[in-house]
């Protein structure tokens, strides 16, 4: 099979499409636009409903709608549209929906820039929208593994009934990388989900009526409601986490980062190697359900670890709480669409290791 | 001996948590008669509103969903997409429909999804303490406006309906009411062309029922009705406004 060239953005569609989403709505917004376009012809070629939709608030509810129906539904956005759709998220977990949404984050807070960035962190592992719920969050930091998450998204989501989000950034969405993809036309929407989804909204032929709803207004109902729902995370966080480990076996220092910047740390980390360094990476794919268990079992070998993020320091936070105190933290960072330079990330690597470490916050 | 009025099928026999001489009861009930009427209660999908509607679901035996505040026609849009052959109609406060999910409802209509809308139109925010609404009538005492609404502070009595049947995409916009015997006919007729066309694949229709609130407008159910008449009507006049 001969490879073709794709950006992040068109794969994630293509591989919507393989993997039997039928329903996109989304609202332009760079950088993810070319996600949006992508499935604006390729849901109407392959049987599916595109709608572009007046907002991200009237999208993601659309795929609300989409979903109740028991279709696979996707939308996609970029920061500030994803703020906009956390209403819409939480109603989705608390109603125990499936859903993809894609966020390739760029600079803020606010309107920010159209950079790259791992701002969102902190919105996509905590639930971002009201209520306690968690969205599970997928990272991919290459365009072939962005192929994989996206059908991964899919699978997740129906299985826990739960919104998964696959968070990139401006560079995975836009870069382009060579990709075997197999375009399947499908003819005609996908059959029914009606036997795998027997809580769907299909019109009540043949059974009792089915309800969605999270308004759960009598004595007590909504704490049970809660509980259930955090069995239901418990499950996740016990069977869901995914990590890559490279040289950490035998490493001083773990290098901590994901997505765009888990690709800078990599090459930084080849340069070190060359030089002697003892040092490894740890690369979440998963960022909720979080490697907590990896990073507490690395931590015993491991003398400090480093978080590198394109951002003023996020993922950090679940660093810290995977280590609670057993071993030092350093900390690069790049905020407002600030790239990580891989001879920043030598030299820091470079100075934890001759003991003369400092943290350090660009901005 | 021959049984000539009964519960409709469709309509659980529960009691409704709707205050004494509230419209809301006799809308669900003309539903329930007309999807019974229309044979389609295991094709109907309803999304129930935010406000006093929000459990509908307890009341409607049929397949239903909750929708976040305003969001109700979007997520009408999603379900109907996804089963175009499905019979999916939104129920929407003015609250919901005319403030909050503006956007949505206009949209929506432009889009002329093959959707039915019922506006339930009774000039407050009944769920919340009855603050004024975006139809609240100039001088009406609510909650949020206790000496009366005052254009220069709050504007004007929205017509979303008038606004909406501009859009080539609203093929059907009707305003009737649940206030006397008569207006219920007419009411129900209106509801039950609003399903039709969507049988027909006609597109977006939609129709504004006044409905009273007798705890929020402070007045005796029987008044409440009466006031429909005579004060609610010269803003949102009852009739066909537009159909195609």
């Amino acid at each position: 099979m001969a490879k073709i060239m794709m950006c992040g953005n068109e794969v994630i569609g293509e591989a919507a499409v393989h993997a039997g989403c039928t329903f996109y709505a989304g609202y332009p917004i760079t950088p993810q636009n070319e996600l949006t376009q992508y499935m604006s012809f390729r849901m109407t070629e392959s049987g599916g409903t595109f709608i572009q939709a007046e907002s991200e608030l009237a999208a993601i509810n659309m795929v609300f709608g989409a979903s109740a129906a028991g279709a696979r539904a996707m939308t996609s956005s970029s920061s500030p549209g994803i703020s906009l759709k956390q209403e819409g998220i939480s109603y989705l977990s608390a109603c125990q929906l499936p859903a993809v949404i894609v966020n390739m984050m760029r600079g803020g807070p606010g309107l920010g820039n159209i950079a790259p960035s791992q701002a969102d962190y902190f919105q996509a592992t905590r639930g971002g929208g009201h209520g306690d719920y968690r969205t599970i969050v997928l990272a991919p930091a290459a365009v072939e593994e962005a192929w994989h998450l996206t059908h991964l998204a899919f699978d997740l989501a129906d299985e826990y009934r739960n919104p998964v989000m696959i968070l990139g950034d401006g560079i995975l969405g836009q870069m382009m990388e060579p990709i075997e993809v197999v375009r399947k036309h499908l003819h005609g929407k996908l059959p029914n989900h009606d036997s795998r989804k027997p809580w769907a909204l299909t019109g009540c032929e043949g059974r009792r009526p089915n309800i969605i709803r999270s308004l759960y207004l009598g004595e007590g109902e909504l704490e049970e409601h809660n509980r259930l729902l955090q069995m239901k995370f418990g499950k996740i966080k016990s069977k869901e986490v995914r990590f890559e480990s490279i040289y950490t076996e035998d490493s001083d220092l773990v290098v901590v980062a994901y997505g765009t910047t888990s690709r800078i740390v990599r090459s930084a980390i080849s340069r070190a190697r060359q030089e002697r360094l003892h040092v490894g990476m740890l690369r979440p794919i998963t960022l909720w359900p979080f490697p907590e268990a990896e990073l507490q079992k690395l931590s015993k070998k491991a003398k400090a670890f480093l978080v590198v993020e394109m951002s003023a320091g996020q993922m950090i936070d679940d660093v810290k709480l995977s280590i609670l105190g057993r071993r030092p933290i350093h900390f690069y960072g790049r905020a407002g669409g600030g790239i990580p330079t891989e001879d920043a990330i030598l030299d820091m690597i470079r100075d934890i290791l001759r003991a003369r470490s400092r943290s350090r916050v660009r901005v | 001996m021959r049984k000539i009025f009964e519960r409709p099928k469709s309509l659980k026999d529960v009691p409704t948590h709707y205050c004494p001489g509230c419209g809301h009861s006799l809308v669900h009930r003309l539903i329930c008669e007309v999807v019974d009427e229309l044979n389609i209660r295991e094709d109907v999908i309803a999304v129930c509103p935010v406000g006093c509607a929000v459990i509908a679901y307890e009341y409607w035996d049929f397949d239903c969903t909750e929708a976040a505040h305003g969001r109700t026609p979007c997520v009408a849009t999603g379900i109907k997409r996804v089963h175009p052959d499905k019979i999916v109609f939104s129920y929407q406060g003015d609250g919901d429909l005319a403030a909050i999910g503006t956007a949505e409802i206009i949209h929506t209509a432009n889009r002329s999804e093959n959707i039915t809308v019922i506006f339930v139109n009774n000039g407050v925010y009944g769920m919340t303490n009855g603050q004024m609404a975006p139809t609240t009538l100039i001088g009406q005492r609510t909650s949020t406006t206790i000496h009366g609404r005052d254009v220069a502070r709050d504007g004007y009595p929205l017509k979303i309906t008038e606004l909406l049947a501009q859009l080539p995409g609203s093929k059907y916009v009707e305003r009737v009411s649940v206030n006397t015997p008569a207006n219920m006919i007419k009411a129900k007729a209106a509801i039950k062309k609003a399903f039709r066309n969507q049988i027909d694949k006609k597109g977006f229709s939609l129709v504004e029922i006044l409905s009273p609130c007798p705890t929020y407008w402070g007045l005796s159910p029987k008044d409440s009705c009466l006031r429909i008449s005579s004060e609610m009507t010269k803003d949102f006049p009852l009739g066909v406004i537009k159909d195609i």
